[in-house]
């Protein structure tokens, strides 16, 4: 079980959050106007990344919110964990043990 | 190069010098600088599709490439369970294809895959799994695929550790049974494709991971990078499982694809006591007794994309209170070992056995949590599609472009793991 470091409560198991899925995803926009491709993109293809990856984590059964972390899908050692909004940390640093 | 054909007499035969004359079942390939088609990934799927390749579409300078060792992935770790019974018209023909396929596999590899029809059972839970359950059971008879209720005490008939008391939380209100449902021996898939692929001439190469997939001007496939050298080529099949997206992305292909860990969990082997495999989506359990002995108990996905092969012990947890408490007399069994599987999802649980917007690049993936059961159909119209360079009947609805177009093929409900 992964122990997840929440920005606001620290870290927890992982049985107290719910997974998100991959971050930075934005929503096309005005709906209209975006073509068939754009909605694909934004709707099913995602980067699936080996390595760092940027994905969203809800702290459900906590403190209930939103927020982001940077974990290597090669290791599943978190990296970077950072609020709903703030950028991805650039070049993340090495995973650590 | 002809094989030692499998059979009783000469199991005998060579049994009188102790079994030391037999062949080796497949060679030890090196890599040729040129094939006519590449496959990328030697589970059952790929080596399937290899072996077709050679068999019904005279492609015989082919190879598989393995980064690991032949049947080391999926192939190895997935729980045996073989059925049909899907909900939708597109599906009940692929996997029922794939179902006839394994009724002769045996025969036609002449290796014994061990497939035994035992019958599939899936358990109802609640009057909606009731509904939905019964949908699944008229859906299947009118697609031609066997498929019929039983009411909690024909259930307990049919698989006696069955408790169907009304007593515990998720009681069994019923059953849909797929008799021509059962399992397989998953290695024996693996070899006995590649003992038959390698007899018509396929090169089988382990050790060997594809790292760039190279494009000429036109931006067709020309050839691909590998741990042991270069290797030129005008067709690329990848058929690799949680590894799908990494190699799409070498040719800059988006995929609709998450992988994610799926864990799997034997017990120590114990006398045989159960006939069929039963499955329940609602509590999600799913259990079936090797010829070993073990109890086969199938586990869920981890919530978050992963390539470790491994997951949370809580997930195999969960499975077995479910197991527990359907089958009581199982609760002193003690579990031998657990493992997990990196699998390709796609957002309607239904794979892609597809052309790519590439030429020359061909992809079989998006199975899943439930990609055993379908290695011969799958395999066979993968082979069928790269020959032709276009979809067989069957898989034709089975595209990339079928999530642009929404005509998703949506089995989350029906596909091995509830969602």
């Amino acid at each position: 079980m992964l122990l997840i470091p929440c920005p606001y409560c620290g870290e927890r198991p992982e049985i107290e959050f719910t997974h998100g899925g991959e971050a930075h995803l934005v929503r096309p926009a005005p709906p209209a106007a975006v073509d068939e491709q754009t909605w694909t993109q934004f709707l099913y293809m995602r980067s699936n990344k080996k390595g760092p990856y940027a994905e969203r984590w809800r702290h459900a059964r906590g403190c209930g919110r939103f927020f982001n972390a940077v974990r290597d899908t090669t290791t599943d050692h978190f990296i970077a964990v950072y609020k709903s909004g703030e950028p991805q940390p650039v070049a993340p640093v090495k995973s650590s043990p | 190069m002809s094989k030692q054909s499998f059979s009783a007499f000469s199991l005998f035969w060579r049994g009188l010098s102790r079994h030391r004359s037999w062949q080796e079942q497949w060679r030890k390939a090196n890599p040729k600088p040129q094939y006519d088609a590449i496959i990328v990934g030697g589970g059952g799927h790929g080596l399937g599709a290899a072996y077709y390749l050679a068999k019904e579409h005279g492609l015989t300078n082919i190879a598989v490439l393995e980064k690991g060792w032949i049947g080391g992935g999926n192939t190895g770790r997935n729980t045996t369970i073989i059925r049909s019974n899907y909900l939708f018209n597109e599906s009940a023909a692929l996997y029922d294809h794939s179902l006839k396929m394994w009724e002769s596999l045996s025969q036609v590899l002449n290796y014994n895959v061990m497939f035994s029809p035992r019958g599939v059972m899936m358990l109802a839970h609640t009057i909606h799994d009731i509904q939905v359950i019964k949908r699944h059971v008229h859906a299947n008879r009118c697609n031609g695929v066997d498929n019929e209720w039983l009411e909690p005490e024909q259930a307990k008939a049919f698989c006696p550790p069955l408790n169907i008391e009304s007593n515990i939380r998720y009681p069994v209100l019923g059953a849909a049974l797929q008799r021509r449902g059962g399992t397989a021996r998953h290695d024996a898939v693996a070899w006995g494709y590649a003992r038959a692929a390698d007899e018509l001439g396929v090169d089988i190469i382990e050790n060997c991971e594809v790292t760039a997939i190279h494009r000429d001007a036109t931006g067709a496939v020309e050839g691909v990078e590998t741990t042991r050298g270069p290797i030129r080529t005008r067709k690329v099949g990848v058929s690799a499982a949680g590894h799908t997206s990494v190699l799409m992305q070498m040719a800059g292909v988006r995929v609709p694809l998450e992988s994610y860990p799926l864990q799997a969990l034997v017990s120590e082997p114990v006398k045989p006591d159960f006939p069929c495999v039963v499955m329940s989506n609602t509590i999600h359990a799913y259990i079936s007794q090797s010829d070993k002995g073990e109890m086969v108990i199938g586990a869920g996905t981890d919530a978050y994309n992963s390539y470790t092969q491994r997951g949370a012990l809580h997930i195999n947890n969960h499975t077995l209170d479910a197991i527990c408490e359907l089958f009581p007399a199982y609760r002193r069994l003690r579990m031998l070992r657990n493992w997990g599987g990196i699998v390709d999802v796609t957002p309607d649980r239904s794979p892609i056995i597809a052309k790519t917007p590439v030429a020359g690049l061909y992809v079989n993936c998006g199975w899943g949590t439930g990609g055993f059961k379908a290695t011969p159909g799958s395999a066979h119209l993968f082979a069928w599609t790269i020959a032709h360079d276009e979809p067989h009947p069957i898989n034709a609805p089975f595209t990339i472009e079928r999530f642009r177009d929404g005509f998703l093929i949506d089995e989350a409900a029906a596909a091995a793991v509830a969602h």
